[in-house]
């Protein structure tokens, strides 16, 4: 039931800790009575379809409308590690073995249908890393082991790659994210797939740029062109075209104006309204908590707390020292991360 | 039109400093070009009177300054001057001998250019692979061959002992000039042509596989995966797209190092091209040719690299509209640039 999500070598010791947390996830669901041969091959059960307010279950704190219409998540990552193996940079330069850097260790997150989980960490804390491994994006060097599922499916390495713009988009940051020769049209339209024509494609991406504001010329535009707010959502049509179920936006708001950024995040709310999850990943907590239903605070390499925006409202709520001196921190409260405890 | 004019300003500047160099040079040299052009023989049993005769058709112990101005006024009103070793104009001895040269160093150009440009987007897509490392190995001995050596390593197999190819000249010996055939020349072309391409590929061949792998792990073919594409989607999309100004770039500016080598593969070959010409005149203290020569091959090799220039701005969407545009300057430009700027040493 469990499958590595590893592209060069199992590693053992880790192999072993997934098993463990498969073997968690059977005992919780009898604990909640359900019934084994109602789990999907490959599918995680779940508890019930609807959670009160902020139950505490799943290792999160559920949000108001967090639900799982089929008993499963959306999306679920589960003891997530991301290892680069590389020549250890204390030891003497010609004595230096290979040695295997964990940047991500035991990462649990979960996206709900019609939810937005945004993943709040310090900039260059390893979440575009978070990013890339539920695309299946791989560096070559690393060591990718945990269990990720999709709509109830239990994934690897080659079906992640199979749905990369096919149920999972990625919304990169910037517009250094598009081709610099490559007129914008036929850019946001990509490649055709599962049976499309190219002109089935183009009469769609025309669809999304009326839906987002854009005029025909746009497409005959080269990408250095485009000001900042027509970036963003042509960002967001090449993800649309591919009608994904999750959108992983990995830092989709930094250089945009609060005007950009409160509109690129309603473009969000839209789609996971319609049923669909999407998974932000921001280093911006004001942001985060304005437009989120969940918050996933992020630090040294893994989540440290899961939990409803709701719960954000007093720091008694909130489970982990971190995430209070994070409530601490913002504006409203005072800005005293650090003499969190005085305040 | 302001491009043009900048242009020809930066040509003729160019052209008027390569002349003068070549012309500095040969005053400085310490050969007698008396003695290196009437023979060991003939200058030991010459008079006294005949040598002060010949010392003055070459110019000898006229100041460098009246002979630069005299060859250069007269450059100006188009005449090349004289080439004192063919005892022919200057610009015939050109005519001549580029026709050959040339032929070489086109064929050479593009071979290297194709073939370099091939290898190079395979060993980069392919990084770190097998096919990857060869094509490397390949490219690091080749790289660290010098041409004469190659050349004469080729004539050893392919001329002395396989006999497929003949030994040097542009044309069959003993044959009148009028019943050489295409054949023969295609015949004699061939050899140094290949070892002047082989050279060429392992240069253009390193410099694209770098320039594949930049593009490869770029944030655009990286959103392209996450997309769905394939490898060979990527590469076909975005790779060849964007590879193609790096490429073109190199191409160009290897015209020079072409030039380069084609006067080695030519004295290694007895190829009867401008650069064995050249050295002729070079050893041979003709200063008229040799900066005749000089600013012919300089006027070539800077042709090529505003062949560049201009090609970019029709590639590029980002140059044309350059004052207008909110450019934020691709690194690639930058890079292109300096590379042709390194690599060419000239034009720019």
């Amino acid at each position: 039931m469990t499958v590595n999500v590893n592209n060069r070598m199992a590693d053992d010791a880790r192999d072993d800790h997934d098993e463990l947390g498969a073997s968690e996830y059977h005992a919780h669901c009898h604990e909640h009575g359900i019934p084994h041969e109602h789990v999907h091959d490959g599918a995680l059960p779940h508890a019930s379809t609807q959670h009160e307010d902020a139950q505490y279950h799943h290792g999160h704190d559920h949000a108001h409308d967090s639900a799982h219409p089929h008993g499963y998540h959306l999306l679920q990552v589960e003891n997530l590690g991301v290892g680069f193996t590389m020549y250890d940079p204390d030891a003497p330069f010609f004595r230096a073995k290979k040695i295997v850097k964990n940047v991500i260790e035991g990462l649990s997150v979960s996206v709900h249908e019609g939810e937005i989980l945004a993943i709040v960490g310090a900039s260059g804390s390893g979440k575009t890393l978070l990013a890339d491994s539920i695309m299946g994006l791989f560096e070559p060097n690393a060591t990718v082991t945990g269990t990720i599922w999709f709509d109830g499916e239990s994934q690897n390495a080659e079906s992640l790659a199979r749905l990369r713009g096919n149920g999972i988009s990625l919304v990169p940051q910037s517009v250094a994210h598009l081709d610099p020769l490559m007129r914008v049209g036929v850019q946001v339209e990509g490649i055709a797939k599962n049976g499309e024509t190219a002109d089935e494609r183009r009469a769609k991406r025309e669809r999304l740029f009326a839906r987002y504001d854009l005029k025909p010329e746009v497409a005959q535009m080269y990408p250095h062109e485009l000001s900042g707010g027509m970036a963003r959502r042509v960002l967001l049509c090449c993800a649309l075209m591919d009608e994904p179920r999750v959108i992983v936006a990995d830092e989709p708001t930094p250089g945009l104006d609060l005007d950009l950024a409160v509109k690129a995040l309603a473009d969000f709310r839209e789609f996971a309204d319609e049923g669909n999850g999407v998974l932000l990943i921001t280093h911006d907590i004001e942001l985060a908590l304005r437009v989120a239903d969940r918050v996933a605070v992020f630090k040294d390499g893994t989540v440290v707390e899961e939990t409803a925006v709701a719960n954000f409202a007093s720091p008694e709520l909130l489970r982990h020292p971190f995430s209070r001196a994070l409530w601490h921190a913002l504006p409203e409260h005072g800005f005293c991360a650090e003499e969190a405890a005085a305040c | 039109m302001k491009d043009i004019f900048k242009h020809i300003v930066r040509l003729s500047l160019l052209l008027l400093a390569v002349s003068f160099v070549a012309f500095a040079l040969v005053s400085i040299s310490p050969i007698d070009p008396v003695q290196a052009n009437v023979g060991q023989a003939a200058y030991i049993s010459m008079g006294e009177e005949k040598r002060a005769q010949l010392e003055a058709y070459w110019g000898v112990g006229t100041p460098l300054w009246e002979r630069y101005i005299n060859w250069l006024s007269a450059f100006i009103q188009g005449d090349m001057g004289m080439s004192l070793r063919f005892n022919a104009p200057v610009s015939e001895v050109i005519a001549t001998r580029a026709i050959s040269s040339l032929a070489l160093m086109l064929l050479a150009w593009v071979i290297s250019g194709v073939l370099g440009f091939a290898m190079g987007v395979i060993a980069g897509a392919f990084r770190g692979r097998l096919v990857d490392r060869l094509i490397k190995g390949y490219c690091f001995v080749l790289a660290s061959t010098p041409t004469f050596w190659l050349g004469r390593v080729f004539l050893m197999i392919f001329a002395v002992n396989l006999g497929w190819f003949p030994l040097g000249f542009s044309v069959p010996l003993g044959k009148s000039a009028a019943d050489v055939t295409l054949l023969d020349a295609a015949h004699h072309i061939i050899l140094p042509a290949f070892t002047l391409s082989v050279i060429g590929v392992a240069n253009i061949a390193l410099h694209t596989r770098e320039k594949t792998i930049d593009v490869l792990e770029s944030d655009y073919v990286r959103f392209a995966r996450a997309r769905g594409e394939s490898s060979m989607q990527l590469v076909k999309r975005h790779g060849l797209r964007n590879l193609a100004l790096p490429a073109i770039t190199l191409q160009f500016a290897s015209v020079s190092e072409i030039f380069g080598g084609s006067v080695l593969v030519e004295q290694v070959f007895s190829y009867p091209g401008l650069g064995q010409a050249a050295v002729t005149a070079g050893l041979g203290g003709d200063v008229a040719l040799l900066a005749g020569i000089a600013v012919f091959s300089a006027a070539i090799v800077f042709s090529g690299n505003l062949i560049a220039n201009i090609l970019y701005g029709v590639i590029d969407p980002r140059m044309g509209k350059r004052k207008t545009s909110r450019l934020r300057c691709g690194s690639g430009d930058v890079e292109a640039a300096s590379l042709a700027a390194v690599e060419g040493g000239d034009g720019r």
